[in-house]
């Protein structure tokens, strides 16, 4: 080959090379993009009504929904309200309130937390999130602190 | 016309001839360990009645939050037959993974994976990742309490793995918690994607066994080794295996048929009892024994990682075992085979009794 066509050659195969890699490239990016999730902005809700006061008798407990994650409203042995994100900091799961040993559970790996939230046994390694509990007549008003 | 004819008129338009001269010549080598060659192709039995099953489960099936739970309980109580074939694509599943881990298992103690077959096990080991994605997934669909759990801790782990584990989270998820996002997600992988994916690595997994033939282990390389022709003679015993595995899938499929649950509430406490699935319990079990700190790191964060590199050697042992490459016995891996088999077998125990 002439040196001349070589380098006709070079310049042909850069051509060729960089535009496959640019079609890739267009075919690839939207549908990397396409499979992320699009961020759903939620209205941020900071509180809500979690039950009303004659429902929960001492020494028991509610799931209700704060926004769309599960909160977990308890009224202690001694008749006090306490509310909890329900949300396990271990793996995720749903806690709920244990009347027979007086503590909030973990059903998934058998975590334990007292009634201040603070993980006292199993995997857990934080306390759960405290949310702020007033009563409003009837209602059971649970905030975010 | 007569056969004669039929057969030179489709080996003009496919080649057929070809095909058929490939096939009188493979031979399967005859030695004690010959048993082991067969858990290959039940693999690809199992697989096989997979998708015959599911394609028929996609008739009734309806993937989203509202609707999954009923239909599949349609599936089992009105539609004929339905609890039966549901009951297959989940026994089968099963018994797929258990024979891809033998098949798996035996050909890193034979050391099939000696040159050249170096890729014919990385190609095996993607088809494991895929397979255990196919397991993963398709257990979320029926939409029962148990299964949204599990997803909820098994994603959540993946939100573990360094440096992607957040992006990783929302991808499996479809946005930050486990809800009817997540589940349409999942069908999409179940029957889509992992099935397109899958299909082209074992295909190509296949396509290698083909072409570089059933190896000898090094212990008995060198001695004299009788050979049978894999067409009839293997076959015929290969499809004695498959018929055993349908009357195994028929044994426990009809007696004992999977079970459906309770329909998931995202807002109701874990009931008790939620553990993964078997494959997956010696990862589990393992993520639980540690600490929830180690050093500066969580532990969950220590365990993901290890799993990962752990992966990482699994996928890359032809090319770390270079004694078995140069066609010498390598003890080494050998007992570390044996080892990470009764690590296996310990930890999955362990984690049912627990
Ligand atoms: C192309 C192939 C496949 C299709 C179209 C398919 C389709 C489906 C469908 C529609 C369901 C939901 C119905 C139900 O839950 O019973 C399902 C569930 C499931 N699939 Fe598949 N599947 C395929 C392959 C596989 C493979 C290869 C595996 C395992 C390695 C697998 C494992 C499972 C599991 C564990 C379930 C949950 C079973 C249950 O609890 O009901 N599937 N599949
Ligand atoms: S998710 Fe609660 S203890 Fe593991």
């Amino acid at each position: 080959m002439s040196p001349w066509s070589e380098q006709r050659r070079k310049l042909l195969n850069i051509l060729l090379g960089t535009s496959v890699g640019a079609t890739l490239v267009a075919i690839l990016y939207p549908i990397l993009k396409f499979m992320i999730p699009p961020e759903v902005i939620e209205a941020t809700q900071t509180s809500v009504v979690a039950g009303r006061v004659n429902e929960l008798p001492p020494n028991s407990g509610k799931i209700f929904k704060f926004g769309n994650k599960p909160g977990l409203l308890v009224r202690t042995p001694t008749g006090e309200y306490k509310a909890f994100s329900a949300v396990c900091t271990h793996l995720d799961c749903i806690v709920q309130y244990r009347p027979d040993l007086r503590l909030i559970w973990c059903a998934c790996h058998n975590g334990q937390y007292n009634l201040s939230g603070k993980n006292i046994a199993g995997p857990p390694p934080r306390p759960l999130e405290e949310y702020a509990v007033n009563i409003r007549g009837e209602e059971i008003v649970v905030s975010k602190m | 016309m007569r056969v004669e004819t039929w057969r030179s008129w489709l080996d003009e338009r496919l080649g057929t001839e070809a095909i058929r001269e490939f096939l009188r010549r493979k031979e399967v080598p005859i030695h004690r360990h010959t048993i082991w060659y067969y858990f290959g192709g039940m693999t690809l039995f199992l697989f096989v009645v997979q998708v015959v099953t599911g394609a028929l489960l996609l008739l009734y099936y309806r993937p989203s939050a509202e609707a999954a739970f009923e239909s599949v309980q349609f599936i089992m109580t009105e539609v004929e037959f339905g609890w039966l074939i549901r009951s297959i694509h989940s026994w089968s599943a099963n018994l797929m993974i258990a024979t891809l881990f033998i098949h798996m298992f035996s050909a890193y103690f034979m050391k099939a994976y000696r040159p050249p077959r170096e890729l014919t096990w990385v190609s095996g080991t993607l088809l494991l990742v895929l397979a255990l994605a196919f397991g993963f997934s398709g257990y979320l669909l029926p939409w029962n309490k148990l299964a949204f759990f599990a997803t909820k801790v098994g994603t959540d782990i993946a939100g573990d793995v360094p440096l992607i584990g957040p992006f990783l989270l929302r991808f499996l998820r479809g946005g930050e918690e486990v809800t009817g996002a997540t589940l349409t997600r999942f069908f999409g992988f179940h029957v889509a994607i992992l099935p397109g994916v899958t299909t082209i690595v074992l295909t190509l997994h296949l396509i290698l066994v083909q072409k570089h033939g059933m190896s000898i282990p090094p212990s008995l390389e060198g001695a004299r080794v009788r050979t049978m022709k894999f067409f009839p003679n293997f076959l015929l015993r290969d499809l004695i295996g498959w018929v055993l595995a349908i009357g195994a899938l028929a044994a426990l499929a009809a007696p004992f048929p999977w079970g459906l649950g309770e329909k998931a509430d995202p807002f109701a406490p874990a009931p008790a009892g939620i553990k993964p699935e078997w494959y997956f319990l010696f990862l589990f079990q393992t993520l639980r024994l540690l600490p929830a700190r180690v050093g500066i790191f969580e532990g969950e964060v220590v365990g993901v990682t290890l799993f990962l590199l752990g992966a990482l050697f699994w996928m890359l042992v032809p090319f770390l075992d270079q004694p078995a490459s140069r066609g010498w016995r390598s003890r080494f891996f050998t007992g570390l085979g044996v080892f990470i088999v009764l690590y296996i077998a310990v930890m999955t125990i362990w984690g049912y009794l627990a």
